[in-house]
């Protein structure tokens, strides 16, 4: 399907009807990991290391064992060795190995939370009490939190095969961006910015702790139920870790409750296979919160220098950035990406990006909204402003200067395509909050975000229904409304009403295989697949047509879900419409459907800027958002209202990340405000109403102008709130959180 | 360890389990009473997402212990729509997408409707304050808010 | 013919300090091919950790994807996202 320009043409892209699932959803009838139960469910329950650093010596479940009710106890024994060979290892990709000694550690654990050993009993409290009867002997190994001491000689090592420049080291690899000569432009500038930076590892916070039921039968068929961002994922990853034959192994997606990137990784769900495997039964898994802080993935916490240099108009002449980010206990932080993505919103020829990927003993870290983009935005957007202040010009205008446009080579390498960041500009420095007025104690800032967007794998089916009510089936998770996105695309491509589309995510025996969902890419590539599959009806139905007109297939249009004849030569007939077609479809060739299975190449990038206003208290340095407006490229939104939310959630995650959320650790290693109290995540009485601007520049490669959505609006606010605290009192902000205790310790250290 | 026997009304229906006398009435309405739209986000009272009513006040029921609920009355979400008609706040929740994935959406509504059978006309600081104590991850509260306050209206004949 | 340049520290490995080539190919995969004609083991790494951006589109995994005379091509890490 071509790229429709003309957006009157639409009649259902771009309304906002209620979401099929959402009666279930305000019910409670809706089917979330936990809520899943089978007949003879076994309890399964993990025992993890009270230890940061720890070799396992010994292992000793005989006590377990006998208590009654404990129907199996699995250890590493019970899993097969993956070799290294067989990991796919490299920059972006899944090794294996690692992830399946995450799963359950073997030699030794690293991280405080780290699964060693799972039971499964006939009730929870039994699973508990057994759990607690394992007896694991430690060797207790000195440890490293921090990623600069992690990355210093003679820190404690983590792996015997990490080697950085032929050394054994925690430092994985290094990576470099570079356009230009970066000193060389740095060496022409007028006024140089230069600050050092640091972020904490922050969690993902889904509200819905990590849940899975599976049962396997002896013939090794097995039927997993997991809350998730990608069925077919848990599924590859099953198989991998646990060496099963994946046509044995049908994921059905539950309901998921919150991911953010969070659960594109799998924790519980291998335990709970082996474990089945070991009982005979279905075994259910849900992990409580503190397993979900301790043992599952905060994103990377870092530090960074950054460097700007810029003539007195505002031209950017040379730019670079160093970062070190956490990876956790295996290797693999979003540290590419966050080269990749730091100075993406701008057109410079000198730039040059480079970090360390560094494991220590944290949790390893998993994916959050747009991965790696909002540490290295923290550090970079922060720069700006202090270089607008400098050089005395307006934030937005010093933006506008050095805007990355279509034609402009990107920090990473390629030319961008069309691209919407001068709109969005113009959008919040034309937005009356740009110019509102501020009262005493308050500041305003603004910062700006890049995210690539992405595409690749997915399927979806349509079916015609007899009385001409249609199906749809995709491979997506859906996490934010995307089963409205899908039924709205396939209406509109059909000419028939929303509520005669009736959505659903299949699970892995029903539909082909779908990537995660992630990487904003559910709108944009299940949607062309579920667009591509609605067209092949529409060019089925009006074959049927011209076969009961008896006229050329060539001879039938198709306009608002009837068939139509294209010309007067094609006859005098009424319009046929979708309805009485499908009643025909037994006598004029049987069933109408078609699965469209693609990897949709041509996301769109995205851009938003993001005005904040706080107000800081002197007397305790507690900082209130009062006012944010959220602007953002989103091509072309199908669920305005879903679109929007996207974009005010994932600005209060960064709202958050900026001024609360931190992994604090004691000094033994252990994770000290493992839970919501201690932990605090941004609640309503917080926050102002997030205003969420929607530009749309479309993304020609989408039929309907898609670029994604969900990963932008994460990006700009931590260097947004930190702007706008430097406007309130005075002081930059270097570290985050920016909590009261630090905002205090910055006034007082002014005075 | 023997169970206890506990007599109790949920959302209007006489209602009896038994119990262990250390077991949630979160763990209770889950496993026992099948009603599983109350869930379990951290089950130390932090996020709300198995807020329910006892005897009409407004509480975490991971923090009450089953045999709590003797003779007592239960509100949770499976209670809030009248039959097949939804609640004025489900369907608001519904019309604003007040929700994405919907995991904290029960307990939601079931603190909304305990705020507004309390104060049927709140501001929205009022509202913010009140529903602190229910996490969500997805929205950033705006839509909620709105939702809330839309449905408030609604209860109170102002959209006549 | 199609100028390809490797963006990013991550193939320094196979290609040294070299960043830049002009390509035969036709295609994606005549791409890979041909890198690893030219530098042993490098082709398997473009397939499994690297996504290609030809004249600014980016995509992943493609081995049909049509090189046009002249076009830029760049091979960046792939991108997940959350």
């Amino acid at each position: 399907m071509n790229f429709v320009a003309n957006k009157s043409e639409l009649k259902v892209v771009g309304t906002r009807p209620v979401r099929p699932d959402g009666i279930d959803k305000v019910t409670g009838k809706a089917m979330f990991g936990a809520d899943l139960t089978m007949a003879g469910t076994l309890t399964g329950k993990v025992l993890r290391s009270p230890h940061a650093h720890a070799r396992i010596v010994a292992i000793d479940a005989s006590k377990a064992l006998a208590l009654p009710g404990v129907k199996a106890v699995i250890t590493a024994a019970d899993f097969p060795e993956i070799s290294s060979e067989e990991a796919a290892a490299g920059d972006g990709a899944v090794n294996f190995r690692h992830m399946a000694h995450n799963v359950l550690a073997r030699d030794k654990v690293l991280y405080e939370g780290h699964a060693v050993a799972a039971v499964a009993a006939t009730s929870q409290a039994i699973a508990d009490a057994a759990a607690a009867l394992i007896e694991i002997t430690y060797e207790v190994l000195p440890f490293v939190i921090d990623v600069e001491a992690a990355m210093a000689d003679g820190a404690p090592l983590l792996h015997d095969d990490i080697k950085y420049n032929g050394k054994p080291s925690n430092i994985t690899k290094r990576v470099e961006f570079k356009l230009g000569d970066a000193d060389a432009g740095l060496a022409e500038a007028d006024v140089v910015v230069e600050g050092r930076y640091e972020t904490t590892a922050v969690h993902q916070g889904y509200i819905e702790p990590h849940a899975v039921i599976a049962s396997v039968n002896p013939d090794g068929q097995t039927q997993i139920f997991a809350s998730s961002q990608g069925q077919f994922m848990i599924r590859q990853y099953v198989s991998k870790i646990l060496a099963m034959d994946i046509a044995n192994i049908r994921v059905t997606p539950a309901e998921i409750g919150g991911g953010f990137g969070g659960k594109t990784l799998v924790y519980l769900e291998p335990l709970a296979v082996a474990l089945s495997r070991k009982a005979g039964k279905p075994v259910k898994m849900v992990m409580n919160r503190e397993e979900v802080f301790r043992a599952t993935g905060p994103t990377s916490g870092g530090v960074m220098t950054v460097k700007i240099g810029a003539k007195k108009d505002g031209t950017i002449t040379g730019a670079t950035i160093d970062i070190a980010l956490q990876a956790g206990a295996f290797p693999g932080s979003p540290v590419a990406p966050a080269c990749m993505c730091a100075f993406a919103c701008y057109d410079l020829k000198n730039v040059r990006a480079s970090g360390f990927d560094v494991v220590s003993n944290r949790s390893k870290i998993a994916a959050y909204r747009a991965p790696g983009a909002p540490i290295s935005a923290f550090g970079v957007e922060s720069a700006m402003d202090d270089l607008a202040t400098k050089l005395g010009m307006d934030p937005i205008a010093l933006r506008e200067k050095n805007a990355a446009k279509a034609g402009t080579k990107a920090a990473y390498g390629p030319v961008f395509p069309e691209i919407g960041f001068e709109q969005v500009l113009e959008a919040a420095k034309s937005h009356p909050h740009w110019s509102a007025p501020l009262g005493p104690n308050q500041g305003r800032g603004v910062a700006t975000g890049f995210w690539f967007n992405i595409g690749g794998d997915s399927s979806a089916s349509v079916f015609v229904n007899e009385d001409g009510t249609i199906s749809v089936v995709s491979g997506s998770p859906d996490i934010g409304g995307s089963r409205a996105s899908m039924a709205m695309m396939a209406a509109e491509v059909l000419g028939v009403p929303y509520e005669k589309v009736r959505p659903i995510v299949g699970d892995t025996a029903q539909i082909g295989i779908t990537g995660m969902t992630g990487g904003s890419r559910v709108t944009f590539a299940t949607g062309m697949a579920t667009v591509q599959a609605a067209e092949k009806v529409v060019d089925e139905l009006k074959k049927r047509a011209a076969m009961i007109w008896d006229i050329s297939p060539e001879a039938v249009d198709w306009k608002d879900g009837e068939a139509v004849p294209a010309g007067a030569n094609a006859g005098g007939f009424d319009p046929m419409p979708l309805a009485a077609i499908a009643a025909k479809a037994g006598k004029t060739g049987g069933p109408i459907g078609s699965e469209v299975s693609i990897n949709a190449q041509g996301a769109g990038a995205g851009f938003g800027a993001h005005i904040c206003d706080v107000e800081v208290d002197p007397e305790t340095g507690f900082v209130k958002v009062l006012r944010y407006t959220a602007v953002q490229d989103v091509g072309r939104a199908i669920h305005p209202s879903y679109v929007e939310g996207q974009i005010q959630g994932g600005a209060v995650q960064g709202i958050g990340w900026a001024l609360n959320e931190e992994y604090l650790y004691d000094k033994n290693g252990r994770m000290d405000n493992a839970g919501f109290l201690d932990y605090r995540v941004p609640v309503a009485s917080d926050l102002p109403m997030i205003e969420a601007v929607v530009v749309e520049v479309p993304n020609k490669r989408h039929p309907f102008g898609v670029r994604g959505v969900g990963e932008v609006p994460i990006i700009p606010p931590l260097a947004a709130v930190g702007n706008a605290i430097k406007a309130a009192i005075g002081v930059r902000m270097h570290s985050l959180p920016m909590s009261p205790p630090k905002i205090l310790a910055a006034i007082d250290g002014k005075a | 360890m023997s169970k206890i026997h506990v007599t109790t009304t949920v959302n209007g229906e006489p209602a009896e389990f038994l119990c262990e006398p250390q077991e949630s009435l979160l763990d209770v309405l889950r496993d026992k009473l099948q009603l599983t739209g109350s869930k379990e986000g951290c089950g130390s009272g932090d996020c709300g997402a198995c807020s329910i009513t006892l005897d009409g006040r407004l509480v975490c029921s991971c923090l009450v212990l089953g045999v709590e609920a003797e003779g007592k009355t239960i509100g949770t979400i499976e209670g809030l729509a009248n039959g097949d008609e939804l609640h004025p706040l489900q369907r608001k929740f519904l019309e604003h997408a007040a929700l994405q994935c919907g995991f904290c959406t029960p307990g939601l509504l079931v603190a909304t409707k305990a705020l507004l059978d309390a104060n049927p006309n709140p501001t929205e600081t009022e509202a913010r304050f009140w529903l602190a104590g229910n996490l969500c991850r997805c929205t950033g509260y705006d839509k909620i808010i709105r939702a809330v306050m839309d449905a408030a209206a609604e209860m109170r004949g102002e959209h006549a | 013919m199609p100028k390809v340049s490797i963006s990013g520290s991550g193939c320094r490995p196979f290609i040294g300090e070299q960043t830049e080539f002009e390509v035969e190919a036709t295609s994606f995969r005549r791409l890979i091919k041909e890198l690893d004609a030219r530098f042993p083991g490098l082709g398997e790494h473009v397939e499994e950790t690297m996504a290609v951006a030809i004249d600014g589109e980016i995509h992943q995994d493609a081995y049909g994807l049509q090189l046009p005379p002249d076009s830029e091509i760049f091979l960046i890490p792939k991108i997940g996202g959350g």
